[in-house]
C-alpha cells in the first residue's frame, strides 16, 4: 500500500497510509491528516487513490500545494514525489505489493463493473473476481532491467550533417529527432533514426539507393560512423558526431 | 463483393518485444476484402495466444465468408451489424473454450476490427486495441480505449498527458471472451483517398507516443512496410515491455459500390 511521510523541516512527524479512497488534509479536525498551521486552509488538499494509482488535488487553498517544487491543481502522485504543504512536506511512496512482481502491472488484465459481478446461475465457475492473467512461469526480472537501462540510455550523442556540394552547401542539419528524412520526395528519400545504439540511415524511396562512403547500401537499415560520406539524390553530406 | 486489392495496400509487422517470451498478439489483413483484424490476447502461460488466435482466425474466415455470400447490395449499417455479430461469435467461441478446458479459464482478448467498403470504414472495437488515421500529415485516434484509463480520463480525474503515468495502463474494462455476452462498439467513417489507418496493440502506444508515431507515418509515408517496422522498433528501443502488433493501410483510390453512370441514374430512379 502506498503511504505518505509528513516532516517538517527534516524531522518525521508520522506516517499516512493511503488506505481509504480519499484522504483529506487541512487545518480542520476533520480531515484525515490534519495539519494545525495557519498557513496550511482548512480543506486544503486531498488524495484520491484507485487501485494503483493516487490522485493528488488541491481543494483551492489560499496559499496552494506543491509538488517537488512546482505549484499544482490536479497531480497523479509517483513514487517519490514530494507534496508541499506550508512548511510541510509529505512525501509520497508508492509501495507495490511484494506478491505482484513488476511484470503483473504491464500485463492486459480484465476489470469488470460492479454489475458485472457473479450471475450465479448463468456461470457458476467464474470466481467473483476475475483472477489477473498469470505472469510466465519464468522470473523477467532480469529481462525487466535490461529493458529499463535501454529506455534510460537514450543517446545523448548528438550528431549532425553538412551538406557538401549543391546550392546548399554548407548548410548543417542537427539530428535531434528520432527520426529525419533527407532527399528529394518523389525522387530519392532516405531517413536516419536515432535509437539507443547510435544513428542509422534507410532507404525510404525512390529507385536509387543511397552511397555511403562510395558504396550502394541495400533495404536494410545501416549504420552511421562519423565523418561518414552520404550521397543522396545527386548530393553529398558528411554524418559527424557533434558530442 | 468488390476486390479492393487495387484500392487498399495493406501491410502488417508484429514482434513479441523485449521483454515478453512469446507473443499474445494475433492479426490477419487481406486487402481483397478490405478487412484487417487485430487482437491482444490475455491469460496465464498461452492462454492468451489461444484467445486471440481465435478471434482472428474466426472473424477473418467467417466474415469473408458472409461477405462472400452476399449477393445484392451490402449497405454501411448492415456491415456494421455483421462486425458486430461476428465479435459476439468470437465471444461465444472463447468463452465456451475457456469453461471447458481448464488450462484456457479465464482467458481473453482486445479486439479491433476495420473493414473497408463502399468508401466507409467500419471499425468495430473492444478492449484497448486501438485505430488511429492519418489524413494529410495529422494522426488521430479514431477508437475509444475501454479500459480504467479512459474512464478516468473522460470523468475528469486526470489529463491525457497525465495518464501516460499512471499505474492502470494494462486494466480494460471490456474484454472478448471473459463474459458470456460482450457488445463490440462499431462505428462507421467515411474514408478518403490518401488515408493511412493504423491498427495497433497497447505495446505500440504505451511505448510510443502519438506525436512520433505521427512523424514515423508521415515521413515514411511513402514505404509502408520501412513505417510499419520502424514504429515497432521505436517501440522496443524504448524498452518493449509488450507484444507490438501494427497493421497499416493506406487508400490509394475511392471504393465506391457505385461509379459507373449508369449506375448512378439507376440509383437516381430508385
Amino acid at each position: 500500500m502506498a503511504k505518505l511521510i509528513l516532516s517538517l523541516e527534516g524531522s518525521v512527524i508520522r506516517e499516512v497510509p493511503l488506505d481509504k479512497e480519499r484522504i483529506m488534509i487541512g487545518r480542520k479536525p476533520s480531515n484525515e491528516i490534519q495539519i494545525e498551521n495557519l498557513a496550511v486552509s482548512g480543506e486544503h488538499a486531498c488524495i484520491v487513490t484507485i487501485l494503483n494509482d493516487s490522485f493528488l488535488e488541491d481543494m483551492g487553498s489560499t496559499n496552494g500545494t506543491l509538488v517537488n517544487g512546482n505549484p499544482i491543481k490536479k497531480h497523479i502522485l509517483q513514487n517519490n514525489d514530494v507534496i508541499e504543504i506550508g512548511k510541510y512536506k509529505l512525501k509520497y511512496i508508492a509501495e507495490v505489493p511484494a506478491h505482484a512482481p513488476a511484470e503483473d502491472f504491464e500485463k492486459t488484465m480484465i476489470l469488470r463493473p460492479a454489475k458485472a459481478a457473479p450471475k450465479p446461475v448463468t456461470e457458476p465457475s467464474m470466481p467473483p473476481t476475475p483472477k489477473p492473467a498469470m505472469a510466465p512461469a519464468a522470473p523477467a526480472a532480469t529481462a525487466v532491467a535490461a529493458a529499463m537501462a535501454a529506455k534510460s540510455g537514450e543517446p545523448h550523442m548528438l550528431a549532425a550533417v553538412q551538406i557538401l556540394t549543391g546550392p546548399s552547401a554548407g548548410r548543417e542539419l542537427d539530428l535531434v529527432k528520432n527520426l529525419t528524412t533527407l532527399g528529394k520526395p518523389g525522387l530519392q528519400v532516405a531517413a536516419i533514426t536515432r535509437r539507443p545504439q547510435g544513428y542509422f540511415i534507410t532507404h525510404v524511396e525512390g529507385a536509387k539507393f543511397p552511397i555511403i562512403n562510395g558504396k550502394v547500401i541495400d533495404a536494410q537499415a545501416q549504420p552511421l560512423h562519423d565523418h561518414d560520406v552520404i550521397e543522396l539524390a545527386g548530393v553529398k553530406m558528411e554524418f559527424f558526431i557533434k558530442k | 463483393m468488390a476486390d479492393l486489392s487495387n484500392m487498399l495496400e495493406i501491410t502488417t509487422a508484429t514482434h513479441s518485444g523485449m521483454v515478453r517470451s512469446h507473443n499474445e498478439d494475433s492479426i490477419a489483413a487481406d486487402a481483397a476484402v478490405g478487412l484487417a483484424v487485430l487482437a491482444d490476447g490475455m491469460g496465464g502461460y498461452n492462454a492468451g495466444e489461444v484467445a486471440s488466435g481465435i478471434a482472428v482466425a474466426m472473424i477473418s474466415a467467417e466474415l469473408k465468408k458472409a461477405l462472400a455470400s452476399i449477393t445484392g447490395d451490402l449497405d454501411v449499417s448492415t456491415a456494421e451489424k455483421l462486425v458486430g455479430e461476428h465479435a459476439v461469435r468470437a465471444n461465444n467461441a472463447i468463452f465456451q473454450a475457456s469453461q471447458s478446458q481448464p488450462q484456457y479459464a479465464g482467458m481473453g482478448t482486445t479486439l479491433v476490427v476495420a473493414l473497408w467498403h463502399d468508401d466507409y470504414m467500419i471499425v468495430g472495437h473492444i478492449g484497448d486495441s486501438r485505430l488511429y488515421r492519418m489524413r494529410g500529415s495529422k494522426l488521430e485516434q479514431v477508437t475509444r480505449d475501454h479500459s480504467l484509463l479512459q474512464e478516468q480520463i473522460d470523468s475528469g480525474l486526470i489529463t491525457k498527458e497525465q495518464a501516460r503515468h499512471s499505474q492502470n495502463k494494462n486494466l480494460v474494462t471490456r474484454a472478448v471472451g471473459i463474459d458470456p455476452e460482450v457488445d463490440a462498439e462499431v462505428h462507421s467513417y467515411p474514408v478518403q483517398a490518401g488515408d493511412i489507418y493504423l491498427l495497433c496493440s497497447d505495446g505500440l502506444n504505451d511505448m510510443v507516443t502519438d506525436e512520433d508515431m505521427e512523424l514515423t507515418l508521415s515521413s515514411l509515408q511513402a514505404n509502408l512496410p520501412l513505417a510499419a517496422e520502424q514504429l515497432v522498433q521505436q517501440a522496443n528501443d524504448n524498452g518493449g515491455r509488450d507484444n507490438v502488433s501494427v497493421i497499416l493501410v493506406r487508400v490509394l483510390k475511392n471504393f465506391p459500390v457505385r461509379s459507373g453512370l449508369v449506375d448512378r441514374l439507376k440509383s437516381w430512379f430508385r
